[in-house]
């Protein structure tokens, strides 16, 4: 039993004036994907080998270095800004949800660093 | 978390059955569910056979017809029985639909008819409305003006601008599109649902309201509009037929534009 008005508890504490970024964002990096992900895996299948030598010469191409490191950094972007909405959608504790978001954020960012790190490693290392 | 079993007081039990007298040919079986909160049993199914040659086309018509004459505790809301009022929404045969306007004809084998789904049940097939009723509130569903109203006639609007607010002035507010919206189930303390956010594009389109900008502001907000992840069950299951994705990804298409 609460003492508050329907109305008062379904304006909660606002509008938060958010939102459209993360949409306009979701979708940007959607439309970005399309084409980075079929190069990415037109480029491996044209690839004669898969061995360390064959990748490292392949992307230590400049353009696909640049292209390399798009696809993985705009890949777990748009995967944080996903999971994102998935817990809003299905978490409900207040602070379960607060500790899953920042988790998901820090994952994100960890795992994203990494990637393009491991990248660039390989452009850049010295043939094996 | 999410709760995607039904807690234990609300697990549904099998009920009674009603059978048609004998020598009836044309029966059809009714299965609803009932709950009654004074007696503090669990909801259960109750079946009830209809003679179909003494009961009109519609499902509402077979459910009149079981309270008037097999059950008379079997409790809804009804009132225009021509799809305007929008009082008796339910679920049929798993698809939120208004009894009045669903004919028998279009279901095979027996009907289930279920209240709306993810409402607290007053009794039996009628939802609690109170939260759906504030969230339309919430929205400030009037015209919302600066300029003084013209001292000798109405405010007066194009035929092109008017038809522009006739497809979400035909709401009815029966909320059978969000209460089959998975995003309203979730979250319908935050989220307003695709009938309020109709009702919403309804005033952000009318073009004598001097409020957009407003509208929008309250709108936007990753609970109230951007739940909506364009599942588009709204417009699936809209008895009138109208399309309130549409009018969400028109929103949002708004909310983007300010910006640019």
């Amino acid at each position: 039993m609460t003492l508050r008005t329907p109305l008062r508890r379904v304006l909660g504490l606002g509008a938060a004036h958010d939102g459209t970024s993360h949409w306009w964002a979701e979708r940007m990096t959607a439309a970005a994907l399309v084409p980075l992900g079929l190069w990415f895996a037109v480029s491996l299948l044209r690839l004669d080998d898969l061995d360390y030598a064959a990748v490292h010469a392949w992307a230590g191409a400049p353009l696909n270095t640049v292209l390399l490191v798009l696809f993985v950094a705009i890949t777990f972007y748009h995967s944080q800004l996903g999971v994102r909405v998935v817990i809003e959608d299905y978490v409900h504790g207040r602070a379960l949800k607060l500790v899953s978001l920042v988790l998901v954020d820090f994952l994100h960012l960890l795992l994203g660093v990494a990637s393009v790190v491991a990248v660039l490693r390989v452009s850049f290392g010295t043939a094996a | 978390m999410a709760t995607f079993r039904l807690p234990p007081n609300s697990r549904i039990r099998k009920g009674k059955t009603w059978t048609a007298a004998e020598g009836v040919s044309n029966r059809r079986r009714f299965i609803v569910y009932r709950y009654d909160p004074d007696s503090g049993e669990n909801p259960r199914m109750d079946t009830y056979e209809v003679d179909m040659d003494k009961c009109g086309p519609m499902v509402l018509d077979a459910l009149i017809k079981i309270k008037n004459e097999v059950d008379a505790t079997l409790t809804f809301r009804r009132s225009c029985r021509e799809g305007i009022c929008g009082s008796c929404s339910m679920n049929i045969g798993g698809e939120n639909t208004l009894a009045c306007t669903r004919a028998i004809a279009d279901h095979k084998g027996d009907i289930k008819v279920y209240p709306l789904p993810h409402m607290q049940v007053v009794k039996d097939l009628v939802p609690d409305m109170t939260m759906f009723y504030a969230q339309y509130a919430s929205i400030k569903p009037w015209l919302r003006t600066r300029t003084p109203a013209p001292a000798d006639r109405e405010r007066l609007q194009s035929k092109q601008d008017q038809e522009k607010i006739d497809m979400p002035s035909a709401c009815i507010l029966c909320a059978c599109c969000s209460t089959a919206c998975p995003s309203y189930w979730w979250n319908s303390d935050r989220f307003l649902g695709p009938a309020i956010l109709l009702q919403a594009y309804r005033w952000l389109v009318d073009s004598r309201d001097e409020a957009t900008g407003e509208r929008l502001d309250a709108l936007e907000d990753p609970f109230r509009l951007y739940r909506c992840h364009t599942i588009m069950n709204c417009t699936r299951t809209c008895p009138k037929d109208l399309n309130p994705a549409r009018a969400i990804a028109e929103t949002k298409k708004l909310l983007a534009e300010r910006r640019q």
